[in-house]
């Protein structure tokens, strides 16, 4: 007798992909979406370059970015050929990801007890919305007062408008989860530990999740106005260094590597909360969602 | 484990079990959402023996659950007194009873963990109670499954199996924890004819092994007379029992029964009470309580 | 017939009931907490005489409230509100007035949410406050930049809950419709678009507090404009440019008071448009 029936899986992983790739490709949607891409790269290019109205020619068209941006001896300065291109995006990243995982890891498990526990919600939650209208680079004058040089008071701020975001995600999950199921588990005769461990966090996994996506927006939103004001480097920084000096194609390649690298972030925590639910995918592509 | 032969109810030492006896005694409750008192049970006695199949009747929104979720230690009672097997699970000195694995409640709108596949949803109660190994717990669920006939879709996630797949594991879920009272609450109400009737039979198979006390609250009629031993219906809010009909029908049972004499027999003798408590609910024209 | 329903004497009033709940008073208790763990901090060296590192260095609660009610005397400081507030709501109606339309065209027409969605996506992770410098070269005068921006991250957050609510709503109320005769009009007209409502508003409040990071971003970057106080972005980042740290203290909490405020005036509004959801 094979057990292969307990256990019964459908298509999983690369073959899954592909086979979603094919679907696709027969609906007018990806062509849809080469139209539509192509529209604005052309009305971008005819205004700014070909064209020249005002004001748009300005700014640097299409063509001018992307040969400065391939070229090995740019113009202005930078390209993908130039070290201080990536370090910028390196030091960008790399204040993400220490801003992300403090927010994370210590509002995440805030949110947890504030959903779980009415007593500490009590306590905790009116100072958190107090504190939360603020806006985050309203910090800023006090940030560069309370910490010393450039790093810190960066990462703080970004920290500081993550956090939000994640503890109010994460309680608001916890609250969202179904009564039965806290009923189910204590009819099964769980402790109070079990509750939490078996029902609380995988409940609200869903919530964490939407919230940690919001979160890395908000915290390179917060990042960037750091840099641009107080940085040494940094995407945000070279964006505004740039500015002041007058290379626009500089300028402008910066902020589309800001959008995509910003888009790569988003695009990991998507994943990673898909890996994590599992239970979730399979149900959805069970309704062929 | 015992033979699958007709138990009659009146000889409950005769069984496997003889545990599961609740005793329902002037339990009144009364909410208050919003400093309004709503008067959902009033003055209500009952006695479950050991081993039976006591089904609720009633109009929506009248009460029934508010019994189910006292013995199941959801909610308080105002005052009154429940006990299984001769200990209070609540009463005066004790308005809240303790939840506990003796007593486990299959839920309307199910209430698998969606976030665990079946197998680890059946194992989830020994191995929380450290009744079990997290091994000997799977592999024992995994048994009861296949048993169950949910051989195929044991390792995935409720979410990917049908309504009465899911159902079915919750039932075994329960029973795997050996419980003295099985609770459910409208567990088949979302289903289709043909669902509930395979459901019927699987409940029916179940029972006839285990010999579980099964308090079922149902709004239909003919499965409550087709399951029960005693159908026990109730008036619209406040909850009182108005008839009690006894459902002196051998087991095992099966389809066959729904087009008999007897049946029909006791099909209308207990619509007219239902149905004169379903009128004065229905011009009540109140929410649910649910 | 019985009564089922036993009613005990009058409803208490809301402050009544406010007064004896035990979530308002941990709640007080937690923030006079605070305030007094700040102030604590913050004077530590005046009374103690050691620094406490990081709180030590800011102002305590008593300096600001005192700066607070010095501050209210002065125009140039209602004006900053004025002048934020105006920011705000311009960018913040531009947005909707263009967002909503545009999501709404996303959502029914699928054509159209083909081509337009991924130009929309691909330039939407570029944070707003990245366009400040094009922003500044691109439009005549810094208050139009400034708004633009404003405009920007206002727009993409009301595209994304619009589309994401009209799209949730159950086919079967369209289907009913049209079993009874609806029109295409009538249906966006009494079905999408009452039932997009509501995320409408979620847009509008999210969208409404970025709206503000936005401007007080645009305010302290680019000097808050010539005239009168510039706005409470510049109010800030003066105060904290002569080193009045009170004073700095007293623009944060104004703006997280506006802030608050305009994010009310939304859940209000939207209370009084949605009635078939107040049904507790």
């Amino acid at each position: 007798m094979s057990d292969q029936g307990v256990t019964g899986q459908g298509p999983s992983g690369l073959y899954l992909f592909f086979y979603k790739t094919k679907k696709s490709l027969k609906t007018p949607m990806p062509y849809l979406a080469f139209v539509g891409i192509g529209l604005w790269l052309l009305t971008y290019f005819l205004l700014n370059e070909y064209w020249k109205v005002f004001p748009f020619y300005k700014l640097p068209g299409p063509v001018e970015v992307v040969t400065e941006w391939i070229s090995s001896d740019p113009i202005w300065g930078t390209s993908l050929f130039t070290e201080d291109y990536y370090i910028n995006i390196w030091v960008s990243c790399r204040r993400i990801f220490i801003s992300f995982a403090l927010a994370t890891g210590l509002g995440v498990p805030l949110g947890l007890f504030m959903g779980w526990s009415r007593k500490f919600k009590d306590y905790t939650f009116p100072v958190l919305e107090t504190l939360r209208p603020i806006p985050i680079l309203a910090w800023v004058p006090l940030a560069i007062v309370m910490f010393a040089g450039f790093e810190t008071p960066i990462i703080f701020l970004a920290t500081l408008a993550s956090f939000f975001v994640t503890a109010l995600n994460t309680m608001l999950g916890v609250e969202s989860i179904d009564e039965s199921y806290f009923r189910a588990a204590g009819c099964l005769g769980s402790k109070r530990r079990h509750v939490f461990i078996h029902v609380v966090v995988p409940g609200s996994l869903p919530f964490i999740f939407t919230g940690l996506q919001i979160s890395i927006g908000v915290g390179w939103f917060s990042l960037v106005a750091a840099e641009m004001i107080s940085g040494d480097f940094g995407l945000g920084y070279m964006i505004m260094a740039s500015y002041m000096v007058n290379k626009y194609t500089t300028m402008v390649m910066a902020m589309l590597t800001l959008g995509f690298v910003g888009w790569i972030t988003s695009a990991m925590v998507r994943a990673a909360g898909n890996r994590m639910m599992q239970w979730r995918e399979r149900a959805l592509g069970q309704e062929g969602a | 484990m015992n033979t699958a032969s007709a138990q009659p109810v009146s000889n409950p030492l005769a069984g496997a079990k003889t545990k599961g006896a609740i005793s329902i005694r002037n339990v009144t409750k009364v909410y208050d959402p919003g400093g309004v008192n709503v008067l959902a049970v009033e003055d209500c006695s009952l006695e479950i023996a050991p081993g039976e199949v006591c089904m609720i009747v009633g109009p929506s929104g009248c009460g029934k659950t508010t019994l189910l979720n006292a013995i199941a230690g959801f909610h308080s009672i105002t005052s009154g007194q429940i006990d299984l097997d001769g200990e209070m699970l609540c009463g005066p000195s004790k308005p809240l009873a303790d939840q506990g694995a003796d007593r486990v409640v299959v839920f309307q709108n199910g209430a698998l963990f969606p976030w665990k596949t079946l197998v680890d949803n059946v194992a989830f109660g020994p191995v929380v109670q450290g009744t079990m190994t997290k091994t000997e717990a799977r592999d024992k669920a995994v048994e009861m499954l296949v048993e169950a006939g949910l051989s195929n879709v044991a390792g995935k996630f409720p979410g990917e199996v049908s309504s009465g797949m899911a159902r079915r594991a919750e039932i075994v879920r329960a029973l795997i924890n050996n419980p003295k009272v099985l609770l459910l609450d409208e567990p088949y109400r979302a289903m289709d004819g043909l669902t509930k009737s395979i459901m019927h039979e699987s409940l029916l198979e179940v029972y006839d092994r285990t010999k579980v006390t099964i308090f079922f609250i149902t709004h239909d009629l003919e499965e409550a007379i087709f399951l029960g031993d005693r159908v026990i219906v109730m008036t619209t809010r406040p909850a009182r029992t108005k008839k009690i009909v006894d459902v002196k029908i051998e087991r095992p049972r099966d389809y066959r029964l729904l087009s008999s004499e007897e049946f029909r027999v006791l099909v209308e003798e207990t619509k007219e009470a239902v149905h004169e408590e379903a009128v004065k609910a229905f011009e009540a024209g109140e929410r649910e309580l649910a | 017939m019985e009564q089922a329903v036993v009613k005990t004497g009058k409803q208490k009033s809301k402050i009544v009931k406010l007064l004896f709940d035990l979530t308002f008073w941990r709640g007080v208790i937690a923030i006079i907490v605070f305030l007094v763990l700040w102030e604590i901090g913050a004077q530590a060296k005046n009374w103690f005489g050691f620094m406490v590192p990081f709180v030590g260095k800011l102002a305590p609660p008593t300096d600001v409230m005192v700066r607070w009610v010095e501050v209210a005397g002065w125009p140039g400081y209602w004006e900053s509100w004025y002048l934020s507030t105006g920011r705000v709501f311009l960018g913040f109606i531009v947005a909707q007035v263009i967002g909503i339309p545009f999501g709404l065209a996303m959502a029914v027409n699928k054509y159209f949410r083909g081509m337009f969605f991924p130009p929309f996506e691909i330039l939407r992770p570029i944070p707003p406050l990245a366009w400040v410098p094009a922003s500044i070269i691109f439009w005549p005068t810094t208050e139009l930049s400034i708004m633009f921006v404003t405009f920007l991250g206002a727009f993409y957050t009301i595209v994304i809950n619009v589309l994401g609510g009209a799209r949730s709503i159950d086919i079967q109320y369209l289907r009913a419709a049209q079993s009874m005769g609806a029109s295409q009009w009538d249906l966006f007209y009494k079905i999408i678009l009452p039932g997009t409502l509501p995320s409408i508003f979620v847009g509008a409040a999210v969208g409404m507090g970025i709206t503000w990071e936005v401007v007080l971003a645009g305010e302290m970057i680019s000097g808050g404009g010539q005239q009168g106080g510039g706005g409470l972005g510049f109010f800030i980042w003066s105060s904290y440019m002569g080193g009045v740290m009170d004073q700095v203290i007293v623009g944060m909490i104004s703006i997280g008071l506006a802030g608050y405020i305009s994010s009310s005036l939304i859940r209000y509004v939207g209370h009084a448009c949605m009635p078939w959801r107040r049904m507790f």
